[in-house]
């Protein structure tokens, strides 16, 4: 109970009565205990933890995206962080990686904060973002080295990683092609590989195989299981394929509607809910109502420059 | 400073490789070139004011920069749509220097397209009277390019999408240019739109290039020089400002 009082969001679990059955604070470090009332020990945390999240929140006008969550990842780990549609997957992403404010709470990757050690924070981490952010009018190469200039990679090292990255997704052959050219599993390739070229110590992958067939799809986490493990990275990933979650992570946590419904590995969310697959469990934790998306600007402009481009 | 440079390389080998664009934003300078440039030669000259190709050419090479400027920077939004923009954001690279890559980057392009368009001008006619000064007329044309890029760099840090595009085309760029002393001397204007004309940061690199290419020097240009120069400096300063604030 003394936990109880370091994090607000266990108080207020999302609606789902089985998930106070075995919901455990997840404010806390994973080892436990390390918490006083006055707040945690710093040192001890950071010690272990590449991701540590307290009190997150985030509020766009009346609308709270992101209320009060707290989770840690202890680093060298594979996360899996599920949510419906607009659950607030990708806001909080955004926080984590420096590009949105929080409107309150504490975040820390790798031991510093995002709002005001933005570019330790930044070099410490690479993303796959859920929409492809390569630039299609240069070449698989030119896309590399841009990322390299942009990391400050050394010069002398530069050319080798990258021969080594595009070697390992399979994509040395085709690297001065137009990244136009490329499919959507060859483009998902490239960012992953452009995502390990400044060697961060953590993976951001936001729904990275969203839209990608089987094989491609299990060819990725071969990529990104095979380089974390290579490298000891920490990986923190988001999908929505549910056997994905269970295959790839070590713990996965459960967001709903802004906030931590559940923790834990998948053999323990299906215990909890009494469920068979993770997929029961999830709905169980977040309901079986469907999720509205509104269209976003990007999605418009999809729209447009499908019409301007269509020639 | 490696991220400034890279960036500035992305936007000229983004052009060097779009031919079409190229070829496609050339129309317009020509048209108006030839349309304007011949129509209107007789009736300027009838009215003492001498040569008209010699007085517009300047205006219409700036026009070939500003319209490539002004686009070059709201292009921006297409990179902030399609992703390319994200991938800066979270670089640990300071925010300005991407500003100053992509203004940079974009100002060299439209500084091309007005050299593309001033080699039209010579071919239809159009004289230089001192080469000797013509590192000053391609420095009012650096000039202006930047102005108009980080005007670009500014719309494109605040839209959201192209939804405002003729918006900005019809409120901002054509008025830009038909309100200048692109087309027409100031001499002569009704007050109030003379005071619009001297407002307008492009009169001033217009101004300056007409006096480069008709080897005029003195205070007047001096002037130019330094108003459009602290437009730079001002309007880079903005859209900096307007870029940090970007939230992904």
């Amino acid at each position: 109970m003394l936990l109880q009082s370091e994090c607000k969001s266990q108080s207020i679990l999302g609606g789902s009565d089985v998930a106070k059955s075995y919901h455990r604070p997840i404010c806390r470090s994973r080892e436990g205990g390390i918490a006083t009332p006055g707040g945690l020990i710093e040192s001890a945390v950071n010690m272990e933890s590449m991701i540590e999240v307290r009190d997150l929140v985030k509020v766009f006008g009346s609308f709270t995206a992101v209320d009060q969550i707290c989770f840690n990842v202890p680093e060298g780990s594979i996360r899996a962080f599920l949510g419906p549609n607009g659950a607030g997957k990708t806001t909080t992403i955004k926080m984590l990686t420096t590009v949105l404010a929080p409107t309150a709470g504490r975040i820390r990757i790798a031991g510093h904060d995002p709002v005001r050690q933005p570019m330790l924070v930044r070099r410490a981490f690479g993303i796959v973002f859920q929409d492809p952010s390569l630039d299609d009018e240069l070449t698989g190469l030119e896309n590399l080295a841009l990322h390299a200039a942009l990391y400050g990679v050394p010069r002398k090292e530069q050319g080798q990683r990258i021969e080594a990255l595009l070697g390992f997704v399979g994509l040395w052959e085709r690297r001065n092609d137009y990244v136009k050219q490329y499919s959507g599993g060859m483009k998902r390739r490239l960012e992953i590989a452009r995502a390990f070229l400044h060697q961060p110590r953590l993976l951001f992958l936001d729904e990275p195989t969203l839209g990608l067939d089987p094989q491609t799809r299990s060819h990725i986490w071969e990529f990104v299981k095979g380089l974390a493990k290579e490298q000891s990275v920490t990986v923190f990933f988001t999908t929505h394929a549910m056997e994905e979650a269970e295959r790839v992570a070590d713990d996965i946590t459960v967001i709903d509607h802004g906030k931590i419904v559940a923790e834990g590995t998948a053999a323990a969310l299906k215990q909890a809910t009494g469920t068979a697959s993770l997929e029961e469990a999830f709905i169980a934790l977040t309901g079986r109502n469907i999720r509205e998306d509104e269209a976003s600007p990007a999605d418009r402009m999809r729209m447009m420059r499908r019409a301007w481009r269509g020639r | 400073m490696r991220a400034v440079w890279i960036l500035w390389l992305r936007q000229l080998k983004r052009y060097s490789r779009s031919r079409s664009r190229i070829v496609g934003s050339l129309g317009q300078p020509i048209l108006f070139l030839f349309g304007l440039g011949f129509g209107f030669g007789p009736v300027f000259a009838r009215a003492g004011n001498g040569n008209y190709m010699e007085f517009v050419a300047p205006g219409i090479i700036a026009m070939a920069i500003i319209f490539t400027a002004v686009f070059g920077g709201i292009e921006m939004i297409w990179d902030r749509q399609f992703g390319f923009l994200k991938e800066t954001l979270v670089a640990p690279v300071p925010r300005l220097a991407i500003v100053l890559g992509r203004t940079l980057g974009g100002a060299t392009v439209a500084l091309l397209q007005g050299l593309i368009v001033f080699v039209i001008c010579l071919a239809a006619g159009f004289r230089i009277h001192h080469p000797l000064l013509l590192p000053i007329a391609l420095a009012f044309m650096g000039l202006i390019s930047m102005v108009f890029t980080a005007i670009g760099t500014a719309i494109g840090s605040v839209l959201r999408d192209m939804q405002g595009f003729q918006l900005i085309l019809n409120f901002l760029v054509l008025p830009l240019f038909f309100f200048s002393n692109a087309l027409f001397p100031v001499a002569g204007l009704p007050a109030p739109l003379r005071v619009v004309v001297l407002l307008n940061p492009l009169s001033y690199g217009v101004a300056g290039m007409r006096q480069a290419f008709a080897g005029g020097t003195g205070f007047d240009m001096l002037t130019d020089f330094v108003v459009l120069g602290t437009a730079a400096v001002v309007l880079l300063g903005i859209s900096s400002f307007l870029f940090s604030r970007i939230e992904a």
